[in-house]
This record gives structure tokens, sequence and C-alpha cells, in this order.
């Protein structure tokens, strides 16, 4: 199990590193769902299956495939050169070693947290977690439905053509 | 599509393989691998019939009996698309590019009628094993008696997710040449062709198992037979169901013509869409009625 983890950690990584290196949008795009299917994998390693089913479905099934959609429909394949944008580099630069100075610091204890519920390696199934949600967080998992709807119905305002 | 005879693809073997020079290579010759390795995972969470007892084990018929098969299955629907979509960008032509968006956004529109008509069924039965809901339908409590509805639009779904006609746009040859499979040749086009058979095949068997009972026959289990003797007419009772729903597809084939795309995407999202969340609520409803409010 502890290769299985390392394996997977690895692959994730190294698919996430080709998000960012890799010249072509669409392979850019096709590493990132490999990052997906890697944490995925980490989520059944867990025994947290429905967590890993849906984060296939939503991730890589429904949100990278528009990504995709996307990137073809504009055709994107042909370089974009982006070094005249030097300034937006080094702020993107500052502001993502600021995110990993956080995570670092916030991270560097992560070894101390003890799990929350360790008797119940269960828990990731989808009846526990099904009783978890609609019992004790009932109210957030309503108001992030509202949330959703919300964000759903201004989708379609904006998509939708002026009438008259 | 043309020229999809099985004959044809088993032909294919010999013929010359041909990458045109502007394809993308990589992903030219993954794209078929990837839409036949999807097509033929979603094949283990199905339950192929009851268990054998032999020399005094159990074996069951089905690969993994997940505990959350019917997610399973969406995920695997719902990463199906990449093959297609893929083999068209890669190929570098325009007609192929044009039927891989086709492909993609008619897949994405159908698997959300899909999904919620499945969700009437997990409602009904309590459990996204698959399995289990196919016991749940032993006897003659088939599904299809209580959704007619949604098997309604699961079998739309099916028709549009497959590519079939009255469905099969991305592929559609006046328009198109070939959609996304016109610079295909060779083993490749087999393997599209291929998976387009399997998925087929597997929208069959799961149509069979979630609204037909599966491997259940009614009054079966009264003819008081050895448990092996049962187990294999199950999965014989199965086939026979799946091969009914393949011949179903044939049928429509050469009987309905092709859709317009904007009939499409209308039946799609504003006919199935508000039927399939109809239909859940109703279920939901009976469901709240049945057990006394």
């Amino acid at each position: 199990m502890e290769i299985l983890f390392y394996l997977l950690a690895i692959v994730a990584i190294a698919s996430a590193l080709g998000v960012v290196l890799s010249k072509n949008p669409v392979y850019s795009v096709l590493s990132l769902i490999c990052t997906f299917f890697a944490i995925a994998a980490q989520y059944i390693l867990l025994n947290a299956q429905f967590l890993a089913a849906v984060h296939i479905i939503v991730y890589a099934g429904a949100i990278m495939v528009l990504f995709l959609f996307v990137i073809m429909l504009l055709n994107l394949n042909i370089l974009v050169e982006t070094q005249r944008f030097t300034t937006a580099r080094l702020t993107a630069a500052f502001t993502g070693g600021l995110l990993c100075l956080v995570l670092i610091a916030a991270l560097r204890s992560a070894g101390d947290i003890k799990a929350a519920n360790p008797a119940n390696a269960k828990i990731g199934l989808i009846e526990n977690l099904g009783m978890t949600l609609f019992n004790q967080y009932l109210l957030p998992f309503e108001v992030s439905s509202l949330l959703f709807l919300a964000a759903m119905v201004g989708a379609v305002v904006l998509a939708k053509k002026e009438i008259a | 599509m043309v020229y999809c005879s099985p004959w044809l693809t088993e032909q294919s073997f010999f013929k010359e393989d041909f990458t045109p020079a502007h394809a993308d290579k990589f992903l030219f010759n993954l794209a078929p691998g990837i839409a036949m390795f999807v097509a033929l995972i979603t094949g283990a969470a199905i339950p192929w019939g009851g268990t054998l007892h032999l020399f005094g084990t159990d074996y069951a018929l089905q690969i993994a009996d997940l505990n959350i098969g019917i997610l399973y299955i969406s995920g695997v629907v719902s990463i199906g698309v990449y093959g297609i979509m893929l083999g068209g960008w890669a190929s570098n032509n325009k007609f192929a590019l044009l039927g891989a968006i086709r492909a993609s956004s008619q897949m994405i529109s159908y698997e959300i009628g899909m999904g919620i008509a499945i969700i009437a069924i997990v409602m009904m039965s309590g459990s996204l094993s698959l399995d289990e809901i196919v016991r749940q339908q032993a006897g003659f409590h088939w599904n299809i008696f209580y959704q007619p509805i949604g098997f309604l639009i699961f079998i739309t779904c099916a028709f549009a997710e497959c590519n079939r006609t009255p469905f099969d746009l991305p592929e559609c040859e006046q328009e198109l040449v070939g959609g996304y499979h016109t610079e295909y040749s060779s083993m490749k086009l087999g393997f599209f062709m291929f998976s387009e058979y399997v998925n087929m095949f597997i929208s069959s068997a799961l149509m069979a198992s979630l609204y037909f009972g599966g491997y259940n026959m009614p009054f079966i289990d009264q003819l008081g037979l050895p448990q092996n003797v049962l187990t294999l007419l199950g999965t014989a009772f199965l086939f026979a169901k799946i091969f009914f729903f393949i011949f179903f597809f044939m049928w429509i084939r050469w009987t309905i013509p092709r859709f317009r795309y904007d009939q499409l995407m209308h039946l799609g999202w504003k006919v199935l869409m508000p039927l399939a969340i109809v239909n859940m609520l109703l279920t939901g409803g009976a469901i709240l009625l049945k057990n006394g409010l």
C-alpha cells in the first residue's frame, strides 16, 4: 500500500508538472486529467470510493471535457508567445511563491495531526457519507446547493440572447 | 456510419495503416486505444449472473461488486468521450474536428438526462450496487413497470451516448465525410468501430440490468432446478435480453432518420432533462406516500 501511495504521488506530481511545462494546451489538459486520476486513486486507497467516483465524474468527465472543447474550438494549439507579459509573469511567480510558503507553513506539522475518527475506516463509504451529510451537516449542504443553483441561473442569464 | 459491419472490422487488420503527415502522432495513436479501453472496462461492474457453486467455492458471475457500481459506470461513461475528442483533434482535419466537437457536446448533454433517470432507480432501490439493484428485481418486480418514463429517457440517452442513429451526427457522412474518424484507417478505425459496438452491448446490458431484471426471470425459481443450472439459465436470460436490445438498436437505425443538430440539443436539454427531473420528483413523491410520509 505504501509503495502504491508513493507511486501515485509521483504520477500526480509528474503530471502536474506536465500541465505547467507542456507547450501544447491539449497536452496540458491531458496531464491535468492524469493528475485527477492519480488523486482519485489516492482517495480509493483511503477507502473513500464515493469521493473518488465523484472526483472523476465532475473533474475528469465534465470540467476537463469543457476545457478541451474550448481549446479545440478556439484552435489554441498554435503556440501563444507570452514573452511580452513579463510583469504578469513576475507577479505570478511571486504569488505562487507566497502560496507555496503558506502551504509549507501550514503543512509543516501535518505529521502531528491525528485523524478525527480513526475507529471508523468506512467513513468514506457512501452510506456513512450520506448519513453525515444529511444529519450533521444538513444546513451547509443545502446552502451550498442553493449557491450552485444561483451560479447555474447566472450562467444561463449571461448566455441568453437579449430579447428586444 | 456507412461501412461499420463487423466483417469489415475484422478485415481491417490486413489493410494499410496510414497516418496523416500533419497529425499529432502520439494522440492519433492513443485515441483509438482510449476509446476501446473505456468501452471495455464498463463491463466489470455489471452482474452477468448469480453465483456458481463449483468444487466447494462460490463464484459470483460479476467481476467486481462495487459499492458504488452505478457511479463507476457514470464515471466511465463520462470519460468515454476522450477517445473520440482526441482522435478528431489529433487528425488535424476540419471534418474530424467538427465531428469531435459534435460528439463531445452531444455526450455531455445526454449524460445529464441519463444520470437523473438513473437517480430515480437508485432512490427506489436504495443502493448504488448494480448486483443489489438486480437482486431486488427478482420475481417479476422489474423496474420497467415502476419507471417507464425513466426507461424511455435512459434508452434515448443511451442511443445518443453510443452515437447511434438517429443521433450519429459526429460521423454524419453527408456533412462530415466520416466525422471524427475520417483520417483513420486499418485497425485504428477498427478500434473506433469496435468500441461503438462494445458500447452498444454494454448499454444493452445496463438497460437489461437496471430496468428488465438483469439475470432474473419470473417463475424460474419455482422449477426446482439446482443452483448452478439456475445461475447459467439466468445468464442465458440476461444475454437474451441484451440481444433483444441490440436488435432494437439496429431496428431503430434502419427506421428513424438522423436528427438535425439543433433538434438534438433541443431534445437533450429542453425535453429529456426536465422530463427526467419530473420523473425523479414523482418517484420521490411516490416513495414518501408509500412510507406514509
